[in-house]
């Protein structure tokens, strides 16, 4: 079967081949026979969806429309959506109904997109697996034995699936690129600032940054065109207007220069996802770029700093979950403490309950120097690492993780183990820089499945538009993304 | 044995912007609960803070007012704690780099000297809401219409020595931000509030002794009576060989006395970090020089000129600086009448007698400065005696009948008719022969007692130098 992207989706609606309403009765069918066993979404919102479509068909016809006009798609339930139940994969908001929506949620909907859900995710985006949500785990179209990836696994496996034709996710330290990779689609982060975190739920402020999960980087570049630009309720959002990110999808590589950072070819790589990236670095060249290494060397640190500075952030981020105005409140409190702490208790699971302890510890008295201020000195080391390589190469490209999307359950007990798997994208998110995941392999796992494989592109500040142009060449001449599952 | 009190005022100053500190809800006083409170406010996820350009232009106004340094790069970091009336359970202030820095204002002492009181810092932050805990059975309310308004707290050093110069740099303090228009100042609403530090050491010590923080004191009256009284207990401590313990203790006005809230010994660890949802706050040279043009010229600078340009008395030039509105209520009348000193007398003396007696502010006279000047004009054109004119201010009071129509209706007019004076006199002259025989006996005192007969005989309305004039060459004889 062929991937259908929203690319071609927009040239059928175009063509009147299909209704937006079919299209998405057709979606909606397909959730119907297949969530179940997936678990992609927390939230099927078939009225609305419904209901939208038939104004997106109304809006075509009236030729009000733009490309995303009618395409359906599902959001991450970590934005909030006016009168949407807004979970943030967790029993502390488990009825939570969000009052406003989020400028995400806004800009899709304003450009005529047609909203099928809201997609599970690790529980307030903690996790690299997807098996953190109150919800339960999600499963991997590829395998379902194994994960999708995390945070935004709900979105990758509804996007692998094809539950949807296009998902937003977050990225906080590779939850984008990461469930990108082993759902064998593309998924974007840009750089922290280009797309409005307002009604995002945070979970690590000066890290999280919305983003495209799709099946081509020409949808990511739809996506981004709707997605992108300022907006004044999020003071660290840019000011600058966001290109047309469509006209420069076709530039020439000619010249291009690719840098491959030798921490990233070290130990630890996977040799199938080694040989996935040579490859896909062969075909860059016959482009006419050129590769050389780059140095990075302080990204084995970055781990650890981001383990002292996102649980930190989250720590006072999650503070607002107390049980006095909203989500979850323990049954009888006996007084104002044991309602914290027992709201507290029940309503987190484990890992955020983790993640709440380091970050308190992190910034306590006797312990900010010792911790929070030294991440953040490794922080602007990691910047200056990429802000060097970027004055020798116009991007960066390596693995998007070390391995293949591992089995449900095989990495719970060790924590520190699943953290490392990130290793190749954290430090962007700490540089704050744009990377792509993008399919270019597979490998056969022992049960006979195929597992995908994604590399991962890095630019340089706000160079959205290069690094997506890039993606969209590579995908021009292979066709790894257009691949798809047995559903 | 002699103790010394240090005193270090804590103050916050709640700024009269429109809109909160960090969202768009309006910030007015006395609304029904909660009906102010934006999805920012309630801490609803996902939303974010904008500062308000507002307030940061205040906290400078105020920086510039009191000489302060000026922050070019100020940050916000979060105070995280919990509590049922701070939504977000952490409060966006500025530790180590804020908006206003080290700066200071001249309190002038009981005995007529100034002094120099150095302000340590003045940080933006967000106010946190209010819990209620009445009327709920058994549960507590919360009421976040206050939550996220913007506050200025104002930290002073450890210079103050005695209670009364606490109340002297508070009121300083109520004064610059009133001339500056950036709050209200009401201590009773809460836009004003005051935590004091206080310590004792033996006089002539150089090492502070263990300080107490008194929160909760909400007028300038009980600013003064706390302070005295915790220090005398920290003296009493002492003396009885205690130990004073650093604590917060609250004011309680009722029973004039402070007690224990908690030991700082346990207090909590409030995890300061940058605020990571706001930039920091870039401030160029060109944005001072914007906001200090627009200084209003203040209270010492006031008095100042009014010594030098009105000839007042120090004293009655402080007590019309002390408020912009009562300095601009005064300088209306002078313009008005041409007579500075004449307007003083009657700023400071009647209708100051006035308004304190009905509790009211200058702004709530019930003679207004354009009647007022009228009303000494006519003192000063002679239509009125000063004496009259009392009556005349009076009538004044409950209408809005002009100055003149008053005089003209109730025939307050000044009698300037030297052949109807001299006709007054000749009649008393000749009604008192027994005292005029005193007079004349050399008994100079007797002279009060024919002004008075001839002022009664023309029910206060003879002038009064024509009448002395007269009745001295009458009873010379």
């Amino acid at each position: 079967m062929t991937r259908r992207t929203v690319a071609e989706l927009s040239r059928s609606l175009d063509r009147g081949e299909i209704s937006s309403l079919e299209l998405t009765q057709d979606y909606l069918a397909r959730i119907r026979a297949h969530n179940a066993l997936y678990n992609a979404y927390i939230t099927v919102t078939e009225d609305l969806a419904l209901a939208q479509a038939k104004a997106a068909d109304a809006r075509r016809a009236r030729g009000e429309h733009g490309p995303l006009t009618g395409i359906p798609l599902a959001h991450k339930d970590i934005f909030c959506m006016q009168d949407v139940l807004t979970t943030c994969g967790s029993k502390m908001l488990a009825n939570f109904v969000a009052p406003y929506n989020a400028t995400v949620v806004e800009r899709f909907n304003a450009a005529g997109a047609v909203t099928l859900g809201k997609t599970n995710m690790d529980e307030f985006a903690m996790g690299s697996s997807n098996e953190t949500s109150f919800f339960g785990a999600v499963r991997n179209p590829w395998d379902p034995e194994r994960v999708p990836g995390g945070s935004s696994g709900g979105s990758a496996a509804a996007v692998a699936a094809d539950l949807c034709a296009m998902a937003t996710g977050t990225d906080t330290g590779g939850s984008i690129r990461q469930p990108a990779a082993f759902c064998g689609i593309t998924g974007f982060k840009p750089s922290y600032g280009r797309i409005s975190r307002w009604g995002m739920i945070a979970f690590a402020s000066s890290l999280d940054q919305a983003g495209p999960i799709c099946k081509s980087a020409e949808d990511a570049a739809l996506m981004m065109n709707v997605m992108a630009g300022p907006d004044s309720r999020d003071s660290t959002c840019v000011e600058s207007p966001a290109p047309d990110y469509m006209t420069t999808l076709n530039d020439s590589l000619q010249g291009l220069r690719i840098g491959v950072p030798k921490q990233h070819l070290a130990k630890g790589l996977g040799a199938e996802v080694e040989a996935a990236l040579q490859a896909a670095l062969k075909v860059f060249e016959s482009l006419g770029a050129t590769v050389k290494e780059v140095d990075l060397p302080n990204n084995h640190l970055s781990v650890s700093a981001y383990y002292v500075i996102a649980p930190a952030e989250a720590s006072a981020n999650l503070s607002r979950f107390d049980g006095v105005r909203y989500g979850y409140r323990c049954a009888s409190p006996a007084n104002l403490e044991d309602m914290y702490k027992r709201t507290r208790s029940e309503g987190f699971g484990s890992e955020v309950k983790r993640r709440i302890m380091v970050g308190t510890y992190a910034l306590s008295a006797g312990y900010y120097d010792a911790y929070y201020i030294k991440a953040q000195q490794i922080r602007r080391l990691i910047k200056q690492d990429f802000d060097k390589a970027f004055q020798d190469v116009d991007v960066i490209i390596g693995p998007t993780t070390p391995h293949t999307a591992f089995k449900v359950g095989e990495k719970n007990d060790d924590p520190v183990t699943m953290y490392l798997e990130d290793i190749y994208t954290i430090g962007v998110n700490l540089a704050g820089l744009p990377g792509i995941s993008i399919p270019a392999g597979s490998a056969v796992a022992p049960n006979g499945r195929s597992l995908p494989i994604g590399i991962q592109l890095v630019g340089n500040n706000f160079a959205e538009a290069r690094v997506l142009n890039i993606a969209h060449q590579f995908q021009q001449h292979t066709d790894w993304h257009l691949q798809q599952p047995e559903v | 044995m002699s103790w010394e009190t240090v005193i270090g005022l804590e103050v916050h100053v709640q700024l009269d912007t429109r809109s909160k500190l960090f969202s768009g809800s309006s910030t007015t006083f006395g609304a029904p609960p909660n009906t102010q409170a934006g999805v920012y406010d309630l801490a609803m996820p996902g939303t974010l803070p904008v500062l308000n350009e507002e307030a940061l232009h205040m906290a400078v106004k105020f920086g510039l007012a009191v000489d302060a340094e000026i922050g070019r790069r100020s940050v916000f970091d979060r105070k995280n704690y919990f509590y049922p009336d701070l939504p977000k359970g952490y409060q966006v202030s500025q530790l180590q780099f804020p908006t206003v820095g080290k700066g200071s204002l001249q309190i002038t002492l009981d005995d007529g000297t100034q002094k120099v009181i150095g302000i340590t810092r003045a940080h933006i932050e967000e106010d946190a809401g209010k819990s209620l805990h009445e009327d709920f059975q058994g549960f507590s309310g919360i009421d976040l219409n206050r939550a996220g308004t913007a506050l200025l707290e104002i930290v002073s050093e450890p210079e103050l020595r005695s209670a009364r110069e606490a109340v002297a740099y508070l009121k300083k303090l109520h004064s610059i931000i009133r001339y500056l228009g950036i709050s209200d100042g009401n201590m009773a609403q809460g836009s004003m509030r005051c935590d004091a530090n206080v310590s004792v050491r033996k006089l002539g010590a150089t090492e502070f002794g263990t300080r107490t923080e008194i929160k909760n004191i909400n007028s300038f009256r009980f600013v003064e009576k706390a302070i005295l009284h915790e220090a005398q207990r920290q003296i009493d401590l002492i003396e009885d060989g205690g130990r004073v313990i650093q604590e917060t203790r609250l004011y309680d006005a009722d029973r004039d006395e402070t007690r224990s809230m908690r030991s700082k010994e346990v207090a909590n660890d409030y995890r300061y970090f940058p605020e990571p949802d706001l930039l920091p706050v870039v401030i160029d040279e060109a944005y001072i020089e914007a906001v200090r043009a627009e200084l209003p010229e203040l209270p010492d600078a006031k008095r100042a000129r009014f010594v030098s340009q009105y000839a007042l008395s120090e004293y009655d030039a402080g007590v019309l600086a002390s408020s912009r509105a009562m300095a601009d209520y005064f300088e209306d009348v002078a313009r008005l009448c041409g007579d500075a000193k004449l307007s003083a007398n009657w700023v400071t003396g009647d209708l100051q007698a006035l308004l304190n007696k009905s509790d009211l502010e200058i702004e709530q006279s019930p003679v207004n400065a354009q009647r007022l000047g009228a009303l000494i004009g006519r003192i000063k054109d002679q239509t009125i005696s000063s004496k009259i004119a009392k009556t005349v201010f009076e009538a004044m009071l409950g209408n809005e009948h002009s100055v003149d129509d008053i005089i003209e209706s109730q025939g307050l007019k000044q009698v300037t008719d030297s052949g109807a004076i001299e006709k007054l006199v000749d009649e008393v002259i000749a009604a008192n022969p027994d005292q005029v025989a005193q007079y004349r006996a050399g008994k100079d005192k007797v002279f009060a007692f024919f002004i008075g007969q001839a002022m009664k005989a023309s029910r206060g309305k003879a002038n009064p130098e024509q009448l002395n004039a007269l009745l001295l060459s009458k009873l010379k004889g």
